[in-house]
C-alpha cells in the first residue's frame, strides 16, 4: 500500500473517533462520496465503519486514515486525477 | 490415489490492536494455541510493535505461524487475494472498532470482536455490525478475558 508519511498531506482532525471524522466531512464538505471499507484512495485501503465518507473540495480529497495506536486522522490531500476518479465513481453510482 | 481434492485446513486471522494494553499479547498466544489444537491455522496481522511482542515471546515458533503486517492483510483481503474462515479482532480503542467493522465488510470470515481494556463497556455499545462479541474488563490481568473466551469457545464454533 502507499505510505501516507511520504505524501504531502494536511491533518484536519487528529485523535478523533472515526464517527467524528465522518460527521466532520458531511458537515464541512457538501460534495462527498460514500464508499465501503477497503476502498482504495491514493493506493490506501480505507479502514472504518461503513459507509465511509470521502470529501471532495475542488482538487482536494478529504478522507479518514486509521492507525491502531493513534486512532483516526482526517487527512486532506491535493490530487487532480484522484479527485476526478472519485467524481467519476460518484457519477456512476448516481446513474446506477 | 483418491480423486478427491485435498481438504484445506480451516484458517483464522488474528487482527491485533495497539499493544499498549498488556493482555493482548497473552490472549493472542492463548488463542493461537487453542486454535492450533483444534486444527485451525492461525495467522497474525498487526503493526510492527504488536507483531514484535509476539515474535520475541515465541522465538522457536511453538505457537506462532504466519505473521503479517496489518496494512498488507487488509490489502490482500480487500483485493480478494486471500480470506480466512474466522477473524478475531482485538479491540480496546476506537481504532479497534473501525478495524472490526472493516473486516466484517471485506472478509467472509466469521467475525469475533475481542473487547477489553478500561473502556470495554463503551466500546461494546459501539458495535452495531454482525459479529460475536467477547468482552471483559481486562487490562493487566488476562484471566477475565480468557474466561470470556473459554465460554464462547470460538475454536469449536
Amino acid at each position: 500500500m502507499g505510505c501516507v508519511e511520504s505524501m504531502n498531506y494536511e491533518i484536519l482532525l487528529r485523535d478523533g473517533s472515526f464517527k467524528e471524522c465522518r460527521a466532520y466531512i458531511k458537515e464541512h464538505f457538501p460534495e462527498y462520496i460514500d464508499v465501503q471499507p477497503g476502498f482504495k484512495v491514493f493506493d490506501i485501503h480505507l479502514i472504518g465503519i461503513p459507509p465511509i465518507a470521502i470529501g471532495l473540495d475542488h482538487d482536494f480529497i478529504i478522507f479518514p486514515y486509521t492507525k491502531p495506536c493513534h486512532g483516526t486522522f482526517l487527512l486532506r490531500m491535493e490530487d487532480t486525477e484522484e479527485a476526478a476518479r472519485l467524481r467519476a465513481i460518484k457519477a456512476k453510482k448516481k446513474t446506477a | 490415489m483418491s480423486g478427491d481434492p485435498p481438504v484445506q485446513p480451516a484458517t483464522a486471522l488474528l487482527v491485533l490492536g495497539c499493544p499498549q494494553v498488556p493482555v493482548q499479547t497473552s490472549i493472542a498466544l492463548y488463542l493461537i494455541n487453542r486454535l492450533k489444537k483444534t486444527g485451525i491455522t492461525p495467522v497474525v496481522a498487526g503493526n510492527k510493535a504488536a507483531n514484535t511482542l509476539l515474535v520475541l515471546a515465541d522465538p522457536d515458533r511453538h505457537y506462532l505461524g504466519e505473521v503479517m503486517d496489518l496494512d498488507r492483510a487488509v490489502a490482500l483481503i480487500s483485493d480478494k487475494k486471500r480470506d480466512f474462515d474466522r477473524c478475531f479482532v482485538f479491540i480496546h480503542n476506537d481504532a479497534g472498532i473501525s478495524y472490526a467493522a472493516t473486516m466484517g465488510a471485506i472478509s467472509k470470515a466469521k467475525l469475533f470482536a475481542l473487547v477489553y481494556g478500561e473502556h470495554q463497556e463503551d466500546l461494546v455499545k459501539q458495535i452495531d455490525f454482525p459479529c460475536t462479541t467477547i468482552a471483559a474488563k481486562a487490562v493487566h490481568n488476562p484471566l477475565p478475558l480468557k474466561k470470556a473466551l473459554d465460554e464462547v469457545a470460538p475454536w469449536a464454533a
